[in-house]
């Protein structure tokens, strides 16, 4: 009754899905906190706000919003109709979108703060002796604001992993692709099939601990390293 | 120190809690005549409209608590304050008699649900063969473990020799409303919804499945222990089996039940 691969597909897939939503995160937010936490520009703020409303804003909103995003009607059909896709709902990629979209907040804010926290001093030291700003920015930038890139990388994880609402509403449940691990355990608690529920709910419990303890461990090293 | 500073605020939060309390029973004692529900969230619009005439004939009010029907059982499991039950299923209703919260000889089937294949382009669902044709993607069903109708679409494609070929194609839904959510938004162009979510609409193409290719999806109802001896609850009830409520049932896409 208790088949390992029905567990196991689910876990696998919520990792393969936070592994390449951390990465697409960090790619895309870095630049962003960069320019939230550089420009001068008087609207700024507003852009912040709305990355930031994932935060707030129930999972159905963003799943209403993301399922009509994705669909035939939306960009996401026009971008599926590129691979011959009618829709990127119900796919691991529409997943993707979606956990991007959701844990934005989560790796932007970290990274924006770490990069306002060691002000311009650094960075007009680094232009004085003529590195270039690309230069500036990675042998200087970066490595001070390295506790926030841990933080927004682990908590962006973290945050997709345990990503349910949005998930449900995009996903369409399918196993392999689509069946992440709350999908999961939300499915055997209906169907009253708790020993599994427990196994998987379990690991998630002790995951998120780890997980926030592992940042708070990390915030306080490495802000004592900084000093 | 600290003694002064507790003592202070109790006063007025005392004085507040005295008022909040006698408005609270005050508003409870004005509404002698008022049913407190349990309704399955596919029921809503059907339930509100059997309310008003229920309000008109008899001068009892009805008020109902919408949600799914697992969420409003565990609700009922722990004490909420409803009198009656209006469930999506049959499983739940004897569940709470089986457990104590719910009167045995208070048990029916207050409506029936149909089967409808539907999808938003006009020209694709005609007939069973639409499930033959190639042509889509996706097929959405609700989910067929928890959903009755996810069981019925799945019971459906199997009476029809299409399952094994469409499974590929399945997404599910958690529920109904959700079902009718993806096909609604063309996620997947075709799908098994409630009659009810499209019998008041006229886009789209649809096919209404026979009702022998399923077994019934029954939906019951029950009062619960809380409302045993309420004039209002057990009045609507009544008024729940008949012919004016039946209306409103076939209006809004139901069997009429028992």
């Amino acid at each position: 009754m208790l088949a390992f691969s029905d567990l196991w597909s689910p876990v696998r897939l919520t990792l393969e899905l936070a592994t390449i939503t951390t990465i697409v995160l960090l790619l895309i937010g870095t630049p962003v906190a960069w320019w939230l936490a550089r420009s001068k520009w008087r609207w700024k703020e507003a852009v912040a706000a709305v990355l930031a409303l994932p935060l707030v804003l129930p999972p159905t909103v963003l799943g209403f919003y993301l399922l009509l995003a994705l669909g035939p009607y939306g960009p996401g059909g026009w971008i599926g109709s590129i691979v011959g896709l009618r829709s990127l709902a119900f796919t691991f990629e529409g997943l993707v979108i979606g956990s991007v979209v959701y844990s934005m907040p989560f790796v932007v804010q970290p990274i924006r703060n770490a990069f306002e926290a060691f002000g311009d001093r650094p960075l007009e030291v680094a232009a004085t002796l003529r590195a270039p700003p690309w230069d500036s920015f990675w042998s200087v930038a970066v490595p001070l604001a390295r506790p926030g890139f841990l933080t927004g990388a682990v908590l962006g994880f973290a945050h997709t992993v345990g990503e349910f609402g949005v998930v449900l509403m995009i996903g369409g449940n399918i196993p392999g692709e689509t069946k992440v691990l709350s999908v999961a355990i939300y499915d055997y608690v209906e169907t009253l099939q708790w020993a599994q529920a427990h196994i998987l709910a379990a690991g998630m419990l002790a995951f998120s601990f780890i997980v926030i303890l592992s940042v708070m461990v990390l915030e306080k090293r490495l802000g004592r390293a900084g000093e | 120190m600290h003694p002064r500073r507790r003592s202070r605020p109790t006063g007025p939060i005392a004085a507040w809690l005295a008022v909040t309390l006698a408005l609270a029973c005050d508003a409870s004692s004005a509404w002698a005549g008022e049913a407190r529900l349990a309704v399955a969230a596919n029921f809503t619009e059907a339930a509100k409209e059997i309310a008003d005439l229920f309000e008109q004939t008899t001068g009892h009010r009805a008020v109902f608590s919408f949600g799914s029907t697992g969420l409003l059982y565990t609700q009922i499991t722990q004490q909420a304050p409803f009198e009656a039950f209006l469930a999506a299923d049959r499983e739940r209703p004897r569940k709470a008699v089986d457990e104590g919260f719910a009167v045995a000889d208070s048990l029916f089937t207050y409506a029936t649900g149909k089967l409808v294949l539907f999808s938003k382009d006009t020209a694709r669902v005609t007939g069973p063969n639409a499930l033959k044709e190639a042509g889509f993607a996706k097929i959405a069903i609700a989910n067929p473990l928890t959903a009755p109708y996810g069981a019925a679409a799945v019971e459906a494609m199997k009476a029809l020799g299409v399952y094994d070929v469409l499974q590929p194609k399945i997404v599910q839904g958690t529920n109904i409303a959700q079902t009718y959510q993806f096909v609604e938004t063309g996620n997947a162009e075709v799908g098994f919804v409630a009659l009810s979510q499209v019998v008041r609409h006229e886009e789209g193409s649809r096919w209404l499945v026979p009702e022998d290719l399923y077994s019934p999806i029954a939906q019951d109802a029950v009062l619960l222990k809380q409302g045993e001896d309420s004039e209002a609850a057990l009045a609507f009830m009544a008024f729940l089996r008949g012919p004016e409520a039946h209306a409103v049932k076939e209006k809004y896409g139901y069997g009429a039940g028992e």
